[in-house]
């Protein structure tokens, strides 16, 4: 049995436009409520193995812990509802790319020591390894010292949970390889990679059972402000370099394949 | 007045990485920006004397080593605490670190443990007027910006390839032994080994002068309407053979898989790049078969030259971000480029 406390929010959908505008509070993005979002890609994966998890051991449960606007967080749960069962405690606050990842991590660790019931030693933090907004990489780490959890692992393509007890884990590293641990179990900090688990197809009937829960979480999602204290982001622009192409039309694969060789040889 | 600390680990044979040794140049430099005399140099491993001789001569002015058996592999806990003590033992104000995977897993808590900050995939690294200045990117190398900080101790990771590396002969370093305690609580983990490709089947090389990568578009179906899986393979892998080049893939293996697509056998999860991967840095970057719009270009965002060979002369992966796009089929030019590498042309 584990308890999976999975942390993760909401980022702008990847296929929009993004563009940095000044605000009295520091930047933000250009219309940046009006802008569809979804559950940062790194998060649902460790959702989806949070909840296959909790499918292949009895009395496990999981729980998502999201900090983000109150209204993107409805927006994305009326989808992710419908994937995986979990139970949502929501924080009402910033999600965004220059948000500082020690409150935001405050915050959550915070959220998660009062999930009421939770069982610590059978403990599980999941989340993304990085966002899709700030890219930190480093929220998970700071959540598991904040709960005193000091076998934490980042980049997880894989976990599996051996006869004996313990975890077996396969974690990203330098050099396109991956280093293998085995832990002797929870209570546990993942940051996940992107895993081996496709996205679940919707399932209503577990939407349904979902939103009985969801929505008076996010009813009752405790105003979360993030003071930014002692970070000050001098700049944000997009990048301003556009190269002109060439566009090479009309040649033989012979005549281009001359023309890769010369330039891959440095001619 | 700030005071630096570069904080280094051993690789598995003892040695430095070259991110270790960017880490060494931009601290030198960001300590000439800020006027502060020398700066200290921590190093963490089974056994660290021969990396702290290899940046004997750095310009550093303190070293301090700590060295445990339990150190001679990556894990959390162990590292967070040696890496705690290093710090503590230096006094440092700014930590400036190589954001190798080792260090991107521990640096955050330790952070946390001394009541500091810290940022990652640090890009650019400066001081106007005693001010520090950090770059970097946000959501996922789509736009870039500057940070200040006035909490410290502040950590600061920077991405590989992003700064000059330091180089300068080896020396004789005599650094302060900083005891570390790693009691059985720390070591609940055990490090079994290391997956990597066997020996000329690697696909991932991140010192290679030029990124090839892959776009779903190999596995579609081509002009005759069959799908040429098995000849796209072969193919890439020639190519890859012969120009040691390393390979990207556009888009994740998962996805693919999930939409029922073939999928290229030797793809990984470590080869994506792009928005749920990485971006490599390499000084050329050829792309095939690749579409689609922001955000998927940011895979070949740190590719210095970069061409393209595609079928749509206004596909958006290349028009404004390549320098030459080739409008052509990917299977013929690759299998010309094949043989003219053969023959040595």
């Amino acid at each position: 049995m584990f308890h999976i406390v999975v942390c993760g929010s909401v980022a702008p959908d990847p296929l929009q436009t993004l563009e940095p505008v000044a605000g009295l509070a520091g930047p933000g993005l250009k219309n940046e409520m009006l802008l569809p979002h979804v559950l940062d890609p790194w998060a649902a994966h460790a959702l989806y193995e949070a909840s296959a998890l909790a499918k292949s051991a009895p009395g496990s449960k999981v729980w998502l812990v999201s900090l983000g606007p109150k209204a993107k967080l409805q927006q994305v749960m009326m989808t992710m509802a419908q994937k995986v069962p979990f139970e949502l405690v929501a924080l009402d606050g910033p999600a965004g790319g220059f948000a500082d990842a020690t409150e935001t991590a405050a915050a959550l660790a915070d959220a998660v020591a009062g999930i009421a019931g939770l069982d610590r030693s059978r403990l599980l933090v999941f989340g993304g390894w990085e966002s899709a907004t700030r890219c930190a990489g480093a929220t998970m780490q700071l959540v598991g010292e904040r709960l005193g959890i000091v076998d934490q692992f980042v980049g997880v393509d894989q976990m599996t949970v051996l006869p004996d007890g313990s975890v077996r884990l396969i974690e990203r590293i330098d050099g396109g390889r991956h280093q293998v641990s085995v832990c002797q179990g929870p209570p546990l900090v993942i940051g996940w990679a992107t895993g081996y688990l496709h996205e679940p197809p919707n399932n209503p009937q577990v939407g349904m059972a979902n939103m009985r829960t969801i929505m008076p979480a996010l009813q009752k999602a405790k105003a979360t402000p993030l003071a930014h204290d002692g970070l000050t982001l001098t700049r944000v622009e997009l990048p301003r370099l556009v190269r002109t192409t060439k566009v090479v039309k009309d040649w033989s694969p012979d005549e281009i394949a001359h023309d890769i060789v010369a330039w891959i040889k440095g001619a | 007045m700030d005071t630096i600390l570069v904080l280094l680990h051993t690789e598995s044979d003892a040695s430095l990485s070259t991110s270790a040794c960017e880490a060494v140049g931009a601290a030198s430099r960001l300590g000439g920006e800020l006027g502060v005399q020398g700066f200290s140099v921590g190093m963490i491993g089974a056994s660290t004397q021969q990396a702290l001789d290899g940046v004997a001569s750095c310009g550093a002015t303190r070293f301090f080593a700590a060295e445990h058996a339990e150190l001679a592999h990556s894990r959390y806990a162990t590292d967070a605490a040696a890496a705690e003590a290093v710090c503590r033992a230096s006094g440092a104000t700014l930590v400036v670190a190589p954001m190798t995977s080792r260090w991107a897993r521990t640096l955050p808590g330790v952070a946390h443990r001394l009541g500091g900050r810290v940022d990652t995939h640090v890009t650019g690294l400066g001081a106007t007027n005693g001010v520090v200045s950090a770059s970097r990117w946000f959501y996922r190398q789509r736009m870039e910006g500057s940070l200040t900080r006035t909490q410290r101790p502040w950590i600061i990771l920077l991405d590989p390839g992003a700064v000059a590396a330091w180089t300068g002969a080896a020396g004789a370093a005599t650094a302060a032994r900083v005891p570390v305690d790693l009691g059985a609580a720390l070591t609940r983990t055990t490090v079994t080994g290391i997956e990597a490709p066997a020996a000329g089947q690697q696909t991932i090389r991140p010192d290679a002068d030029l990124l090839f990568v892959a776009g779903a578009g190999w596995t579609k179906k081509q002009a005759d309407g069959q799908v040429h899986s098995a000849d796209a393979e072969t193919l890439i892998l020639d190519f890859l053979r012969a120009s040691r080049a390393s390979l990207g893939s556009s888009k994740s293996l998962v996805d693919l898989s999930g939409e029922g697509q073939s999928v290229l056998q030797f793809l990984s999860h470590l080869n994506q790049v792009g928005q749920t991967g990485s971006t490599p840095r390499h000084p050329k970057g050829l792309a095939t078969c690749c579409h689609g719009e922001e955000p998927h270009v940011v895979g070949w965002r740190f590719i210095t030259e970069r061409r393209a060979v595609n079928l749509d002369s206004n596909c958006g992966w290349a028009r404004g971000k390549a320098d030459v796009l080739y409008v052509a089929d990917a299977f013929a030019i690759m299998k010309k480029v094949n043989e003219l590498l053969a023959d040595g042309r």
